[in-house]
Formats: structure tokens, C-alpha cells, sequence
């Protein structure tokens, strides 16, 4: 939605024909619909929501106001801070460890290696297939008794453990190795575009100038991948706010709750548990996390924008 | 075109209409029996209504423990349009209840004499503000242990009577290589081990104040201390794969000989009998340990909502009256594992399992130790049950967490949940 400034409306609007009227009021007329749309079922919906937080809404929605006393209980909850605390670990680790592996990736299969293309393809894969078949099978993978630590002690390593799924202080680092798993690649190709569109004649230049080729990588072409990072970021910090179906596929929150994130809290509070009120209040608080992440953002874009 | 775009409108509001309205003398049903048995079985009740003259429009969402179904109730009964008749279990009925929207079932019950007919506390989850208004459909029992006889054979152990004695006889297995007990960590599987241990150390009366009274002095109490500490003890009987396993994985663990016992409600006999097992011969059942006089039971009903046309309403009544009487209840508990809501039924067709229950139902409910299963959605609310599911599964996960900190959790949990 952000890009929407930089379509090119202008020259049909400033075009002025004997029947202008019409001509300069169609873009607006066939963008109407899908403003009002918007409008409705995502904005309307979000009010809707922090309305129902307010609320001491159980089983249905009701409109008896109990001020913030949601988002009180909500903070007095040892399940909301578990959930938080894990997003926290499970979006930093995220975004950090997929940024680096993409970036590494995509610099070693920009060496005008051959087979590119194929290797692209593999790396890229995992992106194509859904949290929950990732999440499945890594819950294979990683159970003690069926995956990896079953395989290596048949191998004769008997002392071997890799028991991490079942252990309540390191399943939520399961779920970084199943999502970066499926996202590096992803990111790998973001870069690789990026790394692409850098002009080739700087790199000359810098050769040139006797630097060398790790030196050229951190101090030239990072620097030119500078908007790639930010996409990078933009969209895997909404995965990992977003992540649910991973969570349930993969650990279904637990041992206990020890996997829990703020989607999977507001599922269970909302739907399971007849707590539309607490639940809407985590939503809202969900919200809050995407904004912080956004407005920056967007206000860094729009100005370097304007300044640039 | 535009005329073609309206006709087209027009249908598919008609259709929409028909498809949601359910016509005069019809009933609708919303109900998750869903797998196979239980829809043949819930197709007799359908049977039964139409040889009455009553129409039936199944309105079935699958996903097994009804969550689904139950998101889709609750957009159907905020937009003004419910249903007539929906699966609604335990304290459930009385929130929706509480919203006005069910209706009354006086009629049918005396008519049929239902206070005769079902013991006071099943009869008692049936009822709001005094008066019928949910029809109870089956029992299951919670509190079963199952056990592999020939796993058992190799241990050289019997089945235990108490909980001493399952440690006792888990340990033994364990020397003979299988898993003593098969466990699946969900937190409501979790909750259902932690309720039978409750049971069977601390007895019904314990219970009945800890867990469906909620008394903070029973649930911060001693006693409740030592049954968290057998409940913890039950971990080391489990196998380390246990995280996130379904319950049917469990009981196939006991059926393949791979664990010795397993404790879950009855309807893991639907398992063993699909597995073309024989109560008694390939499979054993009996109380959880040290629960031979309780019995905690999940009670499925159909709740009904309020109409107010009279075809709807005399067909809504014909339903309630339809699913207590022998032919349905019969039909369908065998199909379920369960046993009838009516005790007074024959139990001949029933397997040995079915017939223990069936007695012990109708003894604890004249000895007073028929209690309603927390675990199972028949104790407390929706919102305290998840808080303690928390707490419960949080102890059992966590090794550092002393009793006495998950005692005072469950104090507060079953305090702060309700707002």
C-alpha cells in the first residue's frame, strides 16, 4: 500500500479532453469501491476491535465498558509475558539469522557460478511450501524418538541429545531453525536482485583502487543494498508477528504454553476461551507491534523520499 | 447484463436464504459428529425425525473438539438466526442461557418424567434458571486407566487399584522394556491425567471442592500440594516423545504393545475397537487408580435455542423428546463408546466396559461420587478452565516448578479469570 504514491496517475489526470469530466474523475471512480472496502473491513474492524477491548466481552461481544481493565488483566497475565518474550527471542533471531544467511547466500551465487539457476531454484524452495508442511516436518525431524537425535544415536553416538522440541526453556529456538529455514532462501533472492541492480562500473572502480573483494562487499555493496534490507526486514518482522500456523504445526505452543506468541495467545483467549474482551486487547497490543515497526519506517522512506 | 447480474443476485440471496432458514416443521442441528461412526450415528436421530413427520437440515462442522462449531454458532447467534438445536456441553448452557437465547424444554420434560429419569446432576448441567433446556445425548467416563494385557504379562504386574501401585507396576514395565505409560502433551490431556490423579489420591469430596467449587482453601491446600506431586510423579512414567502427541496416538501405543497403560476417557475404545480389539481379552479397562468409586463424567447434549414459530418449536420438542428415548440413545452410545444419558436402559448389546460403566454411573450417583470432569468442560467455565489448564501444563512441563508455587497459581487462576 505504501508504494501507492509512486504509480503513475498523473498524465491521465491531467489530460484534458472536450469530455474531461468523466476522464478526470474514472481513476477515482474505479479506485472508489476498493477504498471503501478497506475502509470498512480493515480499518472499520480494527476500531472494532479496540472497542471490544474496552469491553468485558466473554463468550459474545457485549458493549458493557470496562475502561482499560483488559488490558490490566492482560498485563497481570504469566502467559501474555511468556508469549511476548518469546516473539521478542523467536523475531529477533528471525530476522537477524535470515538476513545473514540470505546475505552470504546470495553473495557466494553471485560469483557467476554455473548452475545458477538450479541452485536459486533450491534454495528459493522452501518458500513455496506452507508453515504448517514446515512446521510438520520439522516436528518429525525434531522429535527425540523419530528424527534426527533417534538417527544420530543409531549411527553409535549414544551419548548424542538434540531433545530441544520437548524442553520447555529451548522449544522456541525450534521454531527459529523452522523459519529461517524456510525463509532464508527467500531472502537470499531479494538480495540477489539487489545485487544485481548494483552497477557494475563502482565495483570497477573499487577494484581499481586495490580494495579487496570482502572489503568491496561490506564497504560498497551493502551500503547500495541499503533498501533491500529494509524490505528484508519489513516482511520478516510481519512473519514473525503473523506466525500461528507455524507455532501449531509445529509445537502447538507447547511444551505447556513455552511456544506461545501473541497470535497463538489471541486465538486461544478469543475463541476457545470465551474472552473476546482479553483477546482483543492482545490483538490491539499486536497492532501496536506492527505499528512500531511501520511508522518508522514509513516516515524514513517518505523522507529520504522527499530529500532525495 | 445488468438484468442477468440481478437475476443472478437474486439467487444466490434466495439461495443463501434457504440454505440458513430453516423451514416450518424442520429442525436444524448444529453439531461435530463428524467421523464416521458418529455420523451414521447421528443419522438415526435424523431417521427417527422424519419417520415422525419432521423435517432434519444437518448443519455439521467437523473439527473435533467443536471449536470451530462453535466460532460458527456464535456468528449464527450474533446475527439474530441460531440455529434450533446446537452441541453445547456443561456450564456452557448456562452463558448461553444467561444471553436469553435458549429456549424452554418444560413441556417434554414432564412429560416424559426427565426428573425421574436422570440423576440429579446430570439433570442439573440440563437445566437454566430451573427449567429444561438442553437434552442430554450420552455419558462418557473420564477416569478410565486402559492397559496392553500382554505388555502387562511381561512385567509380571496386575492391574493397579491405586496410585501406589501404579508407580509400583509403571516401574516394572519399565525393567521390561515399554513405556509405562502412553501420554500425549496437550495441555488437555495433561489436565485429564492431572484430574484422575486428583481423583484417585484425594478423593471425590476433595475434588468436588477443589476443582469444580473452586475453594481457594482446597485449591491452595496440602492436599492439593500432594496431588501435584503424584501428578508430577506420572511424568517419569511417560516416554520423552511425548510433546504435542494426539491422544489416538497414545492409545495406539497401548494397542501395539509398544506402552502399558494409558489414561483417557472412554472414547479411546473407539480405537481399540476400530483396531477389531475385545474388551476384556486384548484390551483391559478399569478405573483410573484409586477412582473405583468416582466417576467423572463428560455429558454431550443438545442444547436448543429459543423459536417462536409453533411448527418449529413442536418439531424442536419432538427432537429433545427423540434423543432420550431408548432406540436413538442405544443406537447411538454404541456407536460412540459412551453409555446412554438414562440409566435405566438394556445393557446387553453393550461391551464389558461399557456395562462397568453403566454400573458405576448409576452407583456413584447414588453415593454421591458422580463429579462433573474439569479437564472435559463440564466443571467451570471456559475462561477459569483455561486458566488452570495453564497452570497445570505449565507445572508439568516445567521441572523446577514446586507444588506448593502451582497450588498458589491455581488459586489465582481460578480468581483472576473470571472478570
Amino acid at each position: 500500500m505504501k508504494n501507492t504514491s509512486a504509480t503513475p496517475l498523473g498524465p491521465t489526470a491531467k489530460r484534458s479532453t472536450p469530455s474531461g469530466g468523466l476522464q478526470a474523475w474514472l481513476p477515482r471512480l474505479v479506485l472508489a469501491p476498493s477504498v471503501a472496502i478497506s475502509l470498512f473491513f480493515v480499518y472499520g474492524f480494527m476500531l472494532w476491535t479496540f472497542v471490544l477491548s474496552l469491553t468485558s466481552s466473554r463468550m459474545l461481544p457485549s458493549y458493557d465498558f470496562v475502561g482499560f481493565g483488559q488490558y490490566a488483566r492482560l498485563m497481570a497475565n504469566e502467559r501474555w509475558w511468556v508469549a511476548s518474550t518469546n516473539l521478542m527471542i523467536f523475531g529477533v533471531l528471525f530476522v537477524v539469522i535470515c538476513l545473514v544467511i540470505g546475505a552470504l547466500l546470495a553473495i557466494l551465487l553471485d560469483q557467476k557460478i554455473r548452475q545458477e539457476g538450479v541452485l536459486r531454484t533450491i534454495y528459493l524452495y522452501p518458500m513455496a511450501l506452507s508453515f504448517i508442511v514446515t512446521g510438520v516436518v520439522w516436528k518429525w525431524l525434531l522429535n527425540p524418538q523419530l528424527g534426527i537425535q533417534a538417527m544420530v544415536q543409531s549411527w553409535g553416538f549414544e551419548s548424542f541429545r538434540f531433545d530441544w522440541i520437548v524442553d520447555p526453556d529451548m522449544a522456541i529456538y525450534t521454531l527459529v531453525i523452522a523459519a529461517v529455514w524456510q525463509a532464508s532462501g527467500f531472502v537470499m533472492a531479494l538480495f540477489l536482485a539487489g545485487l544485481r541492480g548494483i552497477d557494475d562500473s563502482i565495483i570497477k572502480a573499487a577494484q581499481l583502487d586495490g580494495a579487496s573483494l570482502p572489503r568491496i562487499y561490506l564497504r560498497v555493496v551493502m551500503p547500495c543494498l541499503r533498501p533491500v534490507v529494509f524490505s528484508a526486514v519489513m516482511i520478516l518482522a510481519h512473519i514473525a508477528i503473523k506466525s500461528f500456523d507455524l507455532v501449531v504445526a509445529l509445537t502447538g505452543g507447547g511444551p505447556g504454553y513455552a511456544t506461545d506468541l501473541p497470535a497463538t495467545f489471541m486465538y486461544a483467549h478469543a475463541f476457545t476461551r470465551a474472552q473476546i474482551g482479553l483477546g482483543s486487547a492482545s490483538a490491539m497490543l499486536m497492532l501496536g507491534g506492527v505499528l512500531a515497526i511501520l511508522i518508522p519506517y514509513l516516515y524514513s522512506e517518505l523522507r529520504s523520499r522527499k530529500h532525495g | 447484463m445488468p438484468t442477468l447480474k440481478k437475476t443472478t443476485l437474486a439467487l444466490a440471496l434466495a439461495g443463501a436464504t434457504l440454505a440458513t432458514t430453516a423451514q416450518a416443521n424442520e429442525v436444524e442441528v448444529l453439531h461435530w459428529w463428524t467421523s464416521g461412526g458418529e455420523a451414521r450415528a447421528a443419522n438415526v436421530l435424523k431417521e427417527l425425525m422424519e419417520a415422525e413427520g419432521y423435517g432434519w437440515q444437518d448443519f455439521a462442522v467437523a473439527g473435533g473438539g467443536g471449536e470451530t462449531a462453535m466460532t460458527v454458532l456464535k456468528s449464527r447467534a450474533m446475527s439474530g438466526n441460531p440455529p434450533s438445536a446446537a452441541q453445547i456441553k456443561g456450564p456452557e448452557i448456562q452463558e448461553w442461557g444467561e444471553l436469553g437465547l435458549l429456549g424452554d424444554l418444560s413441556e417434554v420434560a414432564d412429560a416424559e418424567g426427565w426428573d425421574e429419569l436422570l440423576p440429579e446432576v446430570v439433570a442439573d448441567v440440563m437445566r437454566y434458571d430451573g427449567e429444561y433446556v438442553a437434552v442430554p445425548v450420552n455419558v462418557h467416563r473420564v477416569n478410565w486407566l486402559w492397559a496392553n494385557p500382554d505388555v502387562l504379562e511381561a512385567a509380571g504386574v496386575e492391574m493397579p487399584t491405586t496410585l501406589d501401585e501404579l508407580f509400583e507396576a509403571g516401574e516394572a514395565i519399565r525393567e521390561a522394556g515399554f513405556v509405562p505409560l502412553a501420554h500425549g502433551g496437550q495441555s488437555w490431556q495433561d489436565a485429564t491425567v492431572f484430574e484422575s490423579v486428583v481423583l484417585g489420591g484425594q478423593g471425590s469430596e476433595f475434588y468436588q471442592q477443589a476443582l469444580v467449587e473452586l475453594d481457594p482453601e482446597a485449591l491452595g491446600g496440602e492436599q492439593m500440594v500432594a496431588a501435584l506431586e503424584d501428578f508430577k510423579r506420572m511424568r517419569e512414567l511417560m516416554d520423552e516423545g511425548m510433546s504435542g502427541r494426539d491422544w489416538n496416538v497414545a492409545t495406539a501405543m497401548v494397542i501395539e504393545g509398544v506402552a502399558g497403560f494409558q489414561l483417557m476417557g472412554d472414547w479411546a475404545k473407539g480405537e481399540f475397537t476400530a483396531a477389531g480389539l475385545t474388551a476384556g481379552e486384548d484390551y483391559l479397562c478399569a478405573a483410573a487408580p484409586g477412582t473405583e468409586d468416582a466417576f467423572t463424567f463428560n455429558i454431550d447434549s443438545l442444547a436448543m435455542f429459543r423459536v417462536t414459530e409453533g411448527e418449529e418449536r413442536e418439531a424442536q420438542q419432538a427432537l429433545a423428546r427423540l434423543v432420550l428415548e431408548p432406540t436413538f440413545q442405544e443406537t447411538f452410545n454404541l456407536a460412540k463408546g459412551s453409555i446412554p444419558a438414562r440409566p435405566d436402559l438394556d445393557m446387553s448389546e453393550f461391551d464389558s466396559c461399557a456395562q462397568q460403566s453403566l454400573a458405576d454411573f448409576q452407583r456413584t450417583a447414588e453415593e454421591g461420587g458422580l463429579v462433573p470432569s474439569m479437564a472435559h468442560g463440564m466443571a467451570v467455565r471456559a475462561d477459569v478452565q483455561g486458566a488452570i489448564f495453564d497452570v497445570v501444563t505449565n507445572y508439568f512441563n516445567d521441572a523446577d516448578m514446586p507444588a506448593e508455587e502451582a497450588a498458589e497459581r491455581l488459586v489465582s487462576a481460578a480468581q483472576a479469570a473470571s472478570f
